[in-house]
């Protein structure tokens, strides 16, 4: 049995959850056998889990999940796992999964893959699995050699897809150790999509050469519905909050479009934003390295190229 | 406060990514090797802050072969006092969280870098947390201790949260932590009459393995577009690239 830890937030689920549940639900599929999906807290219409490929939803409700502490939730995905008898555990490769792999594996003496971007291949007794390394430079295709397997998925790399309807929602108890970490407080920028999870970035870089200029970003930005991302110096320089640096030392980020003004395209930063579908770049120098890295390249000021872009959008999103 | 640095060796981040010809592992033909950049600059930086802020000792560990000492002085020329190496070639997250919980007993923080920039796991400090029964904080931007009581802001999707825990704890260090530190001549000489402790690694089997490695396909030549023609570029981007 495969099961597929699906996060809330706030009750909700997001698109990561989706993506997790139609993950597993292939993975089961590879290995003849069944999703189930794991949901922990308070959660809005679990059963809704069933139209992605879960056969079945579990709930764990417990005082002790109210603040993420990531031992507390290791004990109820593990405990979950054991009375189910899984073999598979997937979870997102968000900043909660990236807590919990680790944990999981070892608690539960499992090979793990975090960061995969692919269904598993399984060939007779073998069970692989890609994932980027080298921040994104090269795949590696990893054998879980054990019985019980951990995988993380990357967020926005298989499609969402819809295989069934809703499904009953079972509660189970698993008992729990007490939280060691207190939450104090949860800030999320409102509105907007979070880097990790976008599927489309405007990013600028020290060609916009201050932080006053970043009007032209946000208008394209907003007229896209993107989520905003900078280069290294620019979040050094406090041009821009550090959570919007993207590279090999930042955030690494899977959009479909990828949109660079006044970014060289250093080494450093092209590996945080290899894995993006398609790339655009804007940049007054036509031997810029990044265009070698584009799809689709403007040599030009950005100073005048991203308003007539920013016009261009919106002209479509009318029409 | 006693405290571990887990330090990992991975090449270095300009380095241009070549296989071997059976495409089994990287060709290290050539490849400069550094500290991982999360480990040297934010964890073993702020670990050391909090040393000299509150006395105790920072020690470091790394997990692999007579190599990677080199490594293992420069962060010992930028001030840890000194280090553990379990004298292995590795064998993948489990194998090595394994051995370095076999050395982590004892400590009231053991400090992780969010991810090695070769493999990317994010993984081992969560497992070594796992094995030591303490808690865990991965991706934490900020770290202030009062007393044995850790005050920590780590970075979630789209924001930040804070919690508090008290120690022993396990952490995972992200940009925010700490500012690089270039090690000076003084530290380099010192360096080298710092304990190195080599220790030989405790049994544990490998749980994964690398079948093999591929490089992404070649890009194919930029498409230029003309900087007057805009409607040109989001007419591509619809219908051609169908991201919009
Ligand atoms: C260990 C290490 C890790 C690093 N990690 C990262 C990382 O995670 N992320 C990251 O981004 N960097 C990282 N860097 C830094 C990286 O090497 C580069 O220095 C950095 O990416 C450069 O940022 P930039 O492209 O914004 O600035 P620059 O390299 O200065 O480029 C500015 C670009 O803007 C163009 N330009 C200027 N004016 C205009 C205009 N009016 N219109 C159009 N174009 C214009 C210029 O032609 C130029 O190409 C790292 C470096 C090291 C050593
Ligand atoms: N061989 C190793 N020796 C010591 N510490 C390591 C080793 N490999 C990984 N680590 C630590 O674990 C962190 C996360 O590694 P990873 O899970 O591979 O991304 C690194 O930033 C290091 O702090």
């Amino acid at each position: 049995m495969v099961l597929v830890f699906a996060e809330a937030t706030n009750g909700k689920f997001k698109k990561a959850a989706h993506e997790v549940v139609t993950y597993g639900a292939k993975t089961a599929a590879a290995l003849g056998s069944d999703c189930v999906a794991l949901t922990l807290g308070n959660v809005e219409d679990a059963g809704d889990l069933g139209r992605f490929g879960a056969t079945k939803v579990y709930n764990v409700s417990a005082p002790e999940l109210a603040g993420f502490d990531s031992g507390v939730f290791t004990a109820a995905i593990a405990g979950a796992a054991q009375q189910l008898g899984a073999k598979v555990i997937v979870l997102s490769h968000n900043s909660t999964g990236k807590n919990l792999t680790g944990r999981l594996a070892a608690r539960l003496d499992a090979g793990s893959a975090p960061g995969v971007k692919a269904v598993p291949v399984v060939d007779g007794g073998k069970f692989t699995v890609r994932k980027a390394v080298f921040s994104g430079k090269a795949f590696a295709d990893v054998e879980i050699l054990t019985d019980t397997k951990v995988v993380s998925l990357v967020g926005n790399s298989i499609p969402v897809e819809e295989s069934g309807s809703a499904v009953g929602v079972e509660s189970l108890t698993v008992e729990l150790p007490a939280p060691k970490v207190k939450v104090l407080s949860t800030k999320r920028a409102e509105g907007t999509t979070p880097l990790p999870e976008a599927e489309l970035v405007v990013s600028g870089g020290r060609g916009l050469k201050g932080p006053e200029n970043w009007g032209v970003i946000n208008d394209l930005a907003d007229a896209l519905g993107a989520t905003t991302a900078c280069s290294r110096p620019v979040a050094d320089s406090d041009w821009r909050p550090h959570h919007e640096h993207v590279g090999q030392t930042g955030v690494a980020i899977h959009p479909n479009l990828y949109i660079a003004a006044g970014i060289s395209g250093a080494i450093q930063h092209l590996a945080g934003v290899n894995s993006s579908k398609t790339i655009v770049v804007i940049n007054k120098d036509p031997e810029a390295p990044f265009f070698k890295a584009a799809d689709y390249g403007v040599v030009g000021d950005l100073f005048e190229v991203l308003p007539r872009l920013t016009e261009a959008v919106k002209k479509f999103k009318s029409a | 406060m006693k405290m571990l640095v887990c330090v990992s060796k991975t090449p270095e981040t300009t380095t241009k990514i070549q296989l071997t010809a059976d495409k089994t592992d990287l060709d290290k033909g050539g490849v400069q090797y550094i500290m991982n950049p999360y480990d040297e600059w934010y964890a073993l930086v702020r670990a050391l802050e909090l040393k000299e802020a509150g006395g105790g000792s920072v020690t470091i560990l790394n997990v692999g072969p007579a190599d990677n000492d080199s490594v293992i002085r420069k962060g010992l020329a930028i001030g840890a006092d000194d280090a553990i190496r379990v004298n292995s070639e590795g064998g993948g997250s489990l194998y090595i969280a394994k051995q370095i919980a076999a050395q982590a007993e004892g400590y009231d923080i053991v400090f992780f870098g969010k991810e090695t920039i070769d493999y990317n796991g994010s993984e081992v400090g969560a497992m070594v947390a796992e094995l030591l029964g303490v808690a865990y904080v991965g991706e934490a931007s900020h770290l202030e201790m009062n007393g044995n009581v850790a005050t920590i802001t780590r970075d979630i999707e789209g924001g930040v949260e804070v919690v508090e825990v008290s120690t022993p704890l396990a952490i995972s260090a992200a940009k925010g932590m700490a500012e690089q530190r270039i090690p000076n001549m003084r530290g380099i000489m010192m360096a080298k009459r710092k304990p190195l402790n080599v220790v030989e690694p405790v049994d544990a089997p490998s749980t994964t393995e690398v079948a093999s490695y591929e490089l992404p396909p070649a890009k194919s030549a930029v498409k230029l577009i003309d900087p007057e023609n805009m409607d040109e570029l989001v007419r591509l981007l619809h219908e051609e690239a169908k991201v919009i």
